[in-house]
């Protein structure tokens, strides 16, 4: 082989270096916080384990002792956990499968759409009564109820993303797993999962956003006659607000705060870092500053240790089982003969949805015809008043968040001083602080409006702001230059530079935050508070109070209503909005 | 034409299509043929060249031998038994590299061997090697994203060899690539196959280069389009290495050149056959090809200065254009008959002359008429609009209305074209938030 030719004018790179190997004082203090890790670890599933399947209390009695604290974060903590894995692999089930099959893709898509509508309270009665029904004895049931609730709010945009970063994966690279003979194995650990990691590592954070959004809503929650509380973070905020208890508030919140901020430095900073490899990008970008924790740890976070160590070697274990064990099928088994038997299997499937489809609209139209006039007046006046909320909510949203975001996105310096904290504030949840502000605002005349709006305002305008500063850095100088060059008035700028340029991550943000508005109406309009419940008149509150009442036909009636409303207000004005703006206001380069 | 009649000398070839043929059905039972039946065969010891012009159906007949993508008609042979649904060992070097940019460059080279079931030390052994014969020790545990362009198709080509092909086949492999590494690795390239380094028993590179092929191939097969099909087969006999200034180099590339730039014009006027017995097309549809109005412009000034003939190969060297870009605009000046092309020079016509001395006004009023002449899909746009008592049509309508002669990718790319034209023409005003166009009142 010739020697490297004389043209190349650029110095060669040198060849990577592999962090983590340098450290390694650092390494054997992590290896000892991974053995006390993992100690812990199997003393709380035993601990954990052996409150599950003892029997059930479904009235737990809630303490209220800031030193019951950890251990009910503990508890809430394993509930987000495994809720989240079984979401994640819901949603790598359903993407794949999604992407992999038009026919199925035509059905499954859409179907997302509906159920990312559907607030988690109306897939309270069903999943409970299904667990404890399964589980009749042991507290394992409620558990596993909770769990699922909590999973009914992370599931749905991780399955959308996997699926949409599924089917943009370039065509080239397709081919060449094709052409170098990938088996479907290789193909989903060597393309499929890595191209959609980013996609998923956000979608991830979202979702896990929401799961605290919601938990009080999935730890404690009256169903008809029945009671159910687990002992958790959730349901220690939730009773301390029913009772009026600020000090247990407080402390509450504090812990809450606690555990969100250390899962942000410690879980999903250096997951974003490592997730950088799998940005699709031919040349490196210059260079990324994250200003984290992770820095005092040295790189190796545990989570990449475990991936190295475990996963990875796993991975590559698993990839030549599958590809030995693919060879040997092809071998052994007649192509035609496993096509037909697959065909069978769908065929029998979708007998089988078919089936439960018509039993379920025979069931609701059933049920919805036990309803009067005057709820189906009722219910359109609540939805009308939600509408108004939530947009008002939005409005107010995008009133402050587009000067300020715009402010930061322009300028390098306060984006580095103002996103952490902005980061940071997005991540407490916002239901955690409602009880505080319910004690300021319910003082005051329409002090519950002004709270349900505030509080549907704080978990959603941060999607809002992320996505306005975003944009405003998208904007390139040159075209900021242009605007200054000819003199352009500060209307002018807004008018003809900043609004177009920021358009598209607007809507983008929007899109989330009116999705997120809608589904935390459940709360926001319906609180249990120092002893009685607040409310205001709403499609929110119509559907908590009738899971609360074990009203099935209302909250099937209130579920649907909002899913339609949710999904038309998506087909009607977000989707035009997002085709306009990825036509009209792309900035091309 | 020097067209290779060698296949009676050669022993059994390794790929071989029979009547291989693509097409598209369409809603009306006739057919959209981009690639006619096509018999071609890939000899052992060979390189061989597919030249044609951007979107000719290269690509498509590449991705049909290797069995990426499926014919809708004839077969695919591997060593005389018909492929279905299986790949032979083949790999393919892609233009864009295709590399993942996860996986290091070790582990990118490994991966079609762990694939194919090899044990990691058997792996890794065999990739260094590779490695090392395409230059790149040293880059093992390297990324993608570190290197340069011309190192990530070594990667590219080292992750090809790997599984020792036995046909390696080239997507425009250099293209991406600066023409100072391009040629490095041209010559990398030819080193590895002449010094029999590699197992590889053929090569089948994938070019809209003329002399790309000619520096690298033993045959070069020239490809028409509309549709696709074999136009000739040079096979090249000059020994390595070639030098690009000598005679018979310049001869062999001045002959291709010849073929490809006439065959265009034949075929840019003529309606893509369809294959169909006893379905007649409804109409001549004249394809237009893909230009901006304006380059045109500046090619007929130069030929004017040069004193209206010039050689079209000379002058895609002067402008240090490709064959790939310059040729669309050379079609458009042709079918609106401002220009000739003869035995590969172009000649300009008094049309011509007179639009490349004009100012833009006139310019387009020449366009203009020159346009309402030759192109019957803009004449009819014309009608159409003033029929409309509010003189405004959707694109829609032209659209269906292209849908019949053309695939829908195509037909949204003359529609697409044909606006430009008419929009510069000034025949219409177009509209692009609402798709309207409108009649331009004199």
């Amino acid at each position: 082989m010739p020697a490297l030719p004389a043209v190349h004018s650029r110095p060669l790179p040198p060849p990577a270096k592999r962090p983590g190997d340098s450290h390694w004082a650092w390494s054997f203090l992590i290896d000892i916080a991974v053995f006390l890790f993992v100690f812990a670890t199997i003393f709380g599933i035993y601990a954990i384990g052996r409150t599950w399947l003892g029997p059930a209390h479904p009235e737990a009695q809630i303490s209220q002792n800031p030193r019951d604290l950890p251990l009910y974060t503990l508890y809430s903590l394993v509930r987000m956990v495994i809720a989240y894995a079984m979401s994640l692999v819901f949603a790598l089930a359903f993407g794949y499968l999604a992407a992999s099959s038009r026919r199925a893709e035509m059905i499954m898509i859409p179907l997302l759409d509906i159920l990312q509508s559907i607030p988690v309270l109306s897939f309270l009665p069903g999943v409970m009564l299904a667990m404890v029904a399964l589980f009749p004895h042991s507290q394992l049931g409620i558990e596993l109820g909770s769990i699922l609730l909590i999973f009914t709010g992370q599931a749905w945009n991780m399955s959308f993303s996997f699926y949409s970063s599924l089917k943009t994966i370039p065509r080239d690279l397709r081919e060449a797993a094709i052409i170098y003979r990938f088996g479907r194995w290789q193909r989903f650990a060597e393309l499929d999962l890595p191209f959609s990691t980013i996609g998923l590592v956000w979608n991830s954070m979202v979702s896990v956003a929401g799961g605290w959004f919601f938990l009080m809503a999935c730890e404690m929650f009256v169903l008809g006659k029945r009671d159910f509380r687990l002992p958790g973070l959730g349901s220690f905020l939730e009773t301390a607000a029913s009772h009026g208890d600020t000090r247990a508030i407080l402390w509450g919140v504090a812990a809450m705060i606690a555990i969100v901020v250390l899962l942000d430095q410690l879980v999903w900073r250096p997951i974003i870092i490592w997730a950088d490899k799998f940005k699709f990008e031919q040349v490196e970008s210059s260079g990324v500053a994250h200003p984290t924790l992770l820095h005092l740890i040295g790189r190796t976070s545990l989570l990449i240790r475990l991936y190295r160590r475990i996963f990875h070697p796993l991975f590559n274990r698993l990839t030549l089982v599958f590809t030995l064990g693919a060879r040997r099928a092809t071998e052994s088994f007649a192509a035609p003969k496993q096509h037909r038997l697959r065909r069978g299997i769908a065929y029998v499937l979708i007998a089988g949805v078919l089936v439960g489809l018509a039993f379920t609209v025979v069931h609701t139209v059933r049920t919805l015809s036990d309803l009067h006039r005057q709820d189906y007046v009722e219910l359109v006046r609540s939805a009308a008043l939600t509408f108004l909320r939530v947009n008002s909510a939005l409005l107010l949203g995008a009133l402050w968040t587009v000067p300020v975001g715009v402010a930061i996105g322009f300028s390098p310096r306060l984006a580095r001083i103002a996103q952490p904290l902005v980061q940071m504030a997005a991540s407490v949840p916002a239901t955690a602080l409602f009880p505080i502000i319910l004690l300021f605002f319910l003082r005051l005349p329409g002090g519950m409006e002004i709270a349900a709006m505030l509080l549907m305002l704080l978990g959603t305008q941060w999607y809002i702001l992320f996505n306005v500063i975003a944009g405003a850095m998208a904007i390139p100088t040159d075209l900021k230059e242009a605007a200054q060059v000819f003199h352009f008035g500060s209307w002018d700028r807004w008018r003809f530079l900043i609004l177009p340029g920021i358009f598209p991550y607007l809507v983008t943000g929007m899109v989330t935050a009116s999705g997120g508005a809608w589904n935390a109406s459940i709360i926001a309009e319906y609180f249990h508070f120092q002893g009685k419940t607040v409310s205001a008149p709403g499609l929110g509150s119509t559907i908590s109070s009738a899971s609360d009442a074990g009203r099935f036909d209302m909250l099937l009636a209130s579920t649907l209503i909002m899913a339609i409303i949710v999904v038309v207000i998506n087909r009607l004005v977000w989707r035009r909005l997002y085709r306009l703006a990825s036509s009209r206001f792309r900035l091309e380069t | 034409m020097s067209t290779a009649n060698t296949t009676e000398a050669l022993p059994e070839p390794i790929i071989e299509a029979r009547q291989l043929e693509k097409h598209y059905p369409q809603a009306d039972g006739s057919r959209i043929q981009v690639i006619a039946p096509i018999n071609l065969a890939i000899y052992p010891g060979q390189i061989i060249a597919l030249l044609g012009a951007s979107g000719c159906g290269k690509s498509t007949l590449m991705r049909m031998l290797t069995g990426l993508s499926p014919s809708t008609g004839g077969a695919v042979y591997w060593h005389g038994q018909p492929v279905n649904g299986r790949f032979p060992n083949v790999s393919i070097v892609f233009q864009s590299f295709a590399l993942f940019p996860w996986l290091t460059v070790i582990e990118n080279v490994e991966a079609p061997l762990e694939a194919r079931g090899i044990p990691a030390m058997e792996r890794h052994k065999r990739a260094l090697r590779i490695l090392d014969a395409v230059g790149l020790d040293g880059f093992e545990s390297a990324y993608p994203k570190e290197l340069s362009g011309g190192m990530k198709q070594r990667v590219g080509v080292a992750r090809a060899l790997v599984v020792e092909p036995e046909v390696l086949f080239m997507d425009e492999p250099f293209s991406a690539l600066d023409v100072l590494t391009a040629e490095t690795l041209r010559g990398e390239l030819l080193e590895l196959w002449l010094g029999h380094k590699i197992p590889t028993r053929a090569m089948f590179i994938v070019t809209h280069n003329i002399e790309e092929a000619v520096v690298l191939a033993d045959r070069i097969i020239v490809l028409g389009r509309n549709p696709a099909h074999i136009h000739a087969d040079f096979a090249v006999a000059i020994p390595h290495p070639r030098d690009r200034k000598s005679l018979e180099f310049l001869e062999l590339v001045d002959s291709i050149y010849r073929v490809l730039t006439g065959t265009d014009h034949k075929d840019a006027s003529a309606p893509p056959r369809t294959y169909v017995p006893g379905v007649v097309p409804k109409s001549k549809a004249v394809m237009l090809p893909h230009t901006r109005p304006g380059g045109m412009a500046g090619l007929l000034e130069i030929l004017v200065d040069r004193g209206g003939r010039v050689d079209l190969h000379r002058l895609s060297e002067e402008l240090s254009m490709d064959l790939e870009s310059l040729l669309p605009t050379i079609d458009t000046a042709v079918l609106l008959g401002l220009l000739r092309v003869e035995e590969g020079d172009a000649i300009i016509t008094p049309d011509g002359y007179g639009f490349a001395q004009a100012d833009i006004q006139t310019r387009k009023a020449i366009f203009r008429k020159a346009a309402l002449a030759n192109v019957p899909l803009l004449r009819q746009m014309e009608q159409a609009l003033k029929a409309k008592s509010n003189r405004t049509l959707s694109e829609d309508f032209f659209r269906d209305l292209l849908d019949e002669h053309f695939s829908t990718e195509e037909s949204r790319r003359q529609l697409e074209t044909a606006i430009q034209w008419g929009r510069y023409a000034e025949i219409f005003d177009y509209d692009s938030q609402s798709g309207k166009l409108t009649l331009t009142e004199a």
